[in-house]
């Protein structure tokens, strides 16, 4: 099966204006998103206590807010389905450092004439370890990005490390920009998700710029939008073929995984459709706006040559016995 | 076909992988894979340590040894208080003073104070950080006896960061058995043996603790009777340190009693003690409720005495356990707890297995119908590398966390990219006309600096997930990682191997079957 065949160059770069709008205005309308409405920490951020319980039958749910009203420790807590209308989560601000007998316990006598049900979790996080796990997290992203930055630099050039990185803020933008519209919970495993989709992303767009790096010395034209387009459109097929592969995994995961996957393979879903399209349409432009310029590089690159020839021809006479 | 060294290599890891990854999945002998609290069910907890009574009952046993020396050596000393985490008394006789100097100049880590006849004793700072560091240690040591003596599969016991502990207690059944894990690990089981005040006791209702306080003595409360209370002096006579064992026995009436043996040290306290206070009452307290408060009718030697009162045979056994494991410190509470009961964690591994056998399943087929042959010797090459990742997971005895489960679908994703550049760039090579076996070796030529910087820079933001992740976190990081890795070796150096096995048997009129693609003129 052939879906896309290289025929000739798709002359991407001459619409970069376009998509760069388009993306400036997404990660803005991202970044308006998050410092207005902001995120819905979850309790591993926010700290909390969260019970999952799971009744034989549908979940009474007004019988459950009742109960739990009738203790001060669940006041404002809110009660949810759970994936279906079997299951519950609870969820209240508030934790308790008491060991002996906690809200997990508190809840089951609560509970105890709403139904059959059965305790499935408990999860409770104080309020030092969330704000410990948040800085933590926002460190491992910093931290991934710098590692990224130095590797790219030493690997190409400082202008791809630039673009890629921002490429990245980009992707990691409009994922989190998806992620406060749709109300998604911020907990670690999100966290998680959005550092693969940091993984993912950089991975095409490193690809994409290994064939620009491979084109700037094979493709004729010393124009770099040339360059440019001709190695995103051979490109272009694997660059297609693994988002989509992943897509299929990643859907699965979001439809059959349940629903504490829930979050973590929407905002990958999110990721790789972004990613995908700024390693294909915001990476490489940007490349061309900081000023890439191919005659400077290939004529570094000749130099280098020259030089390491040179090198070469004086070793051998040196060999040879003779200067 | 000849095989060739890529191939061999291939070979071996897809036995080694598929040698390793039986024990796991058909639960045979063998290194398996530990699977998460999360799919498996248990309790994760992180606790926190209140150091600050560290510091408080370090300086009440000091207080008591002072004062222990001091009646030993016949010395009078009057108005002896804690206060401010200070020790105060004074001296009556001023020639008693060089013994008291010789006294607290044996012992370590404090300061003393001098105003006349009136002695201040504090720690210093020095002593106080390494209290506050012991008691930390202690505890996790405390708490890992008590859990391993309950007798539950494999609980973790584990300092974290610079004051915490970390438990983790897999094979939870019911709640029930939770609680009682946490209500042990919570007994602080501090074993005081302290004098009543006999002088004031009957005024003991009347009493204000500030008043008591005035005295040295502070007010208890009846472990049973709910406002029975008792005076008793606040120095204890001895504390839980010199405790040697515990063990649950029975009275006479059946019912079921802790019965404590004392260390040398102890016991020369405690004879010496009720050997001068007969017809005084003498408490048993624990965890400052006091057990019972019998009169003391003669010098008790030998060194054992008998906490009764009111137990349960499991409550019984449970402060057994937690006397001889030692008592905590310092309290513990509860920073983070996390509770997954097993029939969730069972509902999440089948539902990752579904979304994994299913994206599997449709790559799988997608390979193939994309690219032919190709796309199959590539999905070999996921099969292996499927069985790689399980397997160096048993063998270093990961921990497969949910998310590493989900770690594992997307490794499934992203492995077969490897193979699609690959292949991309061999289709690209045949349209250009070039030989079979040309397009073979420069398309893995031409592939290779992508797919390693592309892997390169995932693995730097695995390595600092796992550096900065907890638990389920760095249990995604751990399969991506290793994902990667096996990646590396089946998709370039395995599939690589295959087709130098079999390029020779490739038609160039067969393309269509071999890599799904029609070249015009493509009939050399």
């Amino acid at each position: 099966m052939e879906l896309f065949k290289y025929k000739k160059p798709i002359p991407l770069m001459a619409k970069a204006k376009i998509f760069f709008a388009i993306s400036v205005i997404a990660v803005l309308a991202s970044w308006a998103l998050i410092a207005f409405k902001g995120f819905n920490y979850g309790i591993d951020f926010a700290g909390g206590t969260l019970v999952q319980v799971k009744y034989e039958g549908k979940a009474p749910l007004d019988k459950v807010r009742e109960a739990i009203k009738r203790s001060k420790v669940f006041e404002g807590a809110s009660v949810n389905y759970f994936g279906s209308q079997d299951e519950i989560i609870i969820k209240v601000r508030t934790s308790s450092k008491k060991l002996g007998t906690d809200i997990g316990d508190e809840a089951r006598k609560l509970l105890a004439d709403t139904g059959k049900f059965e305790v499935r979790r408990v999860d409770m996080v104080g309020p030092k370890v969330g704000s410990e796990l948040r800085e933590k997290g926002l460190m491992a992203l910093v931290l991934a990005i710098a590692g990224i930055l130095l590797y790219v630099s030493f690997r190409f050039e400082w202008r791809f490390a630039v673009a890629s990185v921002l490429a990245l803020v980009h992707d990691i933008s409009i994922a989190m920009g998806a992620i406060v519209l749709f109300n998604v919970e911020v907990n670690l495993d999100i966290l998680a998700a959005l550092l693969t989709i940091l993984g993912y992303s950089l991975n095409d767009t490193i690809i994409v710029f290994d064939r620009i790096r491979e084109g700037l010395t094979t493709v004729k034209s010393a124009k770099l939008a040339d360059v440019i387009d001709e190695s995103v459109t051979r490109t272009l097929s694997r660059t297609t073929l693994t988002s989509l592969t992943t897509f299929f995994v990643v859907l699965t995961l979001f439809l059959m995984g349940g629903e504490i996957i829930h979050g973590f393979s929407f905002t990958l879903l999110v990721g790789i459709i972004v990613g995908t399209y700024s390693s294909i349409f915001i990476a490489s432009p940007l490349l061309m706006f900081m000023g890439f310029d191919v005659e400077k590089y290939r004529h570094k690159l000749a130099e280098k040559k020259r030089r390491e020839q040179e090198k070469e021809k004086l070793r051998a006479m040196y060999e040879q016995g003779t200067v | 076909m000849k095989l060739n060294y890529r191939v061999l290599i291939f070979i071996a890891a897809a036995v080694f992988g598929l040698a390793l990854s039986v024990p796991s999945i058909f639960n045979t002998k063998g290194p398996k894979i530990t699977l998460g609290l999360d799919l498996q069910g248990g309790l994760h907890m992180l606790l926190g340590v209140d150091t600050d009574e560290a510091i408080k009952s370090k300086i009440k046993s000091l207080a008591s040894a002072i004062k222990y020396a001091a009646d030993d050596q016949d010395l009078i000393i009057d108005d002896f208080k804690i206060h401010d985490g200070k020790i105060s008394f004074e001296l009556l006789d001023k020639d008693d003073m060089p013994k008291m100097d010789a006294i607290l100049k044996k012992m370590a880590g404090i300061a003393v104070q001098k105003e006349g006849l009136k002695y201040t004793v504090s720690l210093t700072p020095k002593e106080i950080a390494s209290v506050k560091k012991y008691a930390i240690t202690q505890a996790v040591d405390t708490i890992r006896n008590r859990l391993d003596q309950f007798g539950l599969a494999e609980p973790t016991v584990a300092k974290q960061g610079k004051d915490k502990i970390l438990v983790e207690v897999p094979g939870i059944k019911t709640p029930q058995q939770e609680q009682r894990i946490r209500e042990l690990i919570a007994k602080a089981a501090h074993l005081q043996l302290m004098a009543v005040d006999e002088e004031r006791a009957s005024r003991v209702n009347q009493m204000t603790p500030a008043e008591a306080a005035k005295y040295g003595d502070v007010i208890l409360e009846d472990a049973q009777v709910p406002g029975r209370k008792y005076l008793v002096k606040e120095v204890p006579i001895l504390d839980g340190s010199m405790l040697t064992d515990a063990r649950v026995a029975f009275d006479r009436n059946n019912q079921p009693v802790i019965n404590f043996s004392l260390n040398s040290q102890g016991a020369q306290i405690f004879g010496d003690f009720t050997g001068k206070n007969v017809g005084k009452r003498l408490a048993v307290v624990l965890d400052n409720k006091v057990y019972s408060a019998p009169v003391i009718r003669e010098r008790i030697g030998g060194g054992s005495g008998q906490i009764s009162g009111g137990f349960s045979v499991k409550e019984a056994h449970d402060v057994a356990i937690a006397l001889r494991s030692g008592a905590l410190l310092a309290p513990v509470f509860m920073e983070e707890k996390r509770s997954v009961g097993p029939s969730l964690g069972a509902d999440s591994i089948k539902a990752s297995m579904i979304a994994l056998i299913t994206g599997f399943l449709a790559v799988v087929l997608f390979m193939v119908l994309y690219y032919g042959i190709a796309g199959a010797i590539a999905d070999v090459a996921l099969v292996v590398n499927l069985f790689l990742i399980l397997a160096i997971m048993a063998l270093f005895g990961a921990t497969l966390t949910l998310p590493g489960m989900a770690g594992i679908v997307l490794t499934v994703g992203m492995a077969v990219d490897a193979n699609v550049i690959i292949n991309e760039r061999i289709r690209e090579l045949l349209y250009e006309g070039k030989s079979v076996a040309k397009a073979i070796e420069q398309g893995y030529a031409n592939a290779f600096s992508a797919i390693l910087d592309a892997n390169i820079t995932t693995l730097i933001a695995a390595v600092v997930l796992y550096a900065y992740g907890t638990g389920p976190i760095k249990g995604f990081a751990i399969t991506m990682s290793i994902g990667i890795l096996a990646s590396m070796l089946t998709a370039i150096l395995g599939t690589h191997g295959i087709w130098q096995m079999v390029e020779h048997k490739i038609d160039k009129r067969n393309l269509n079957r071999w890599f799904g693609i029609k070249v015009a003129g493509g009939n050399a």
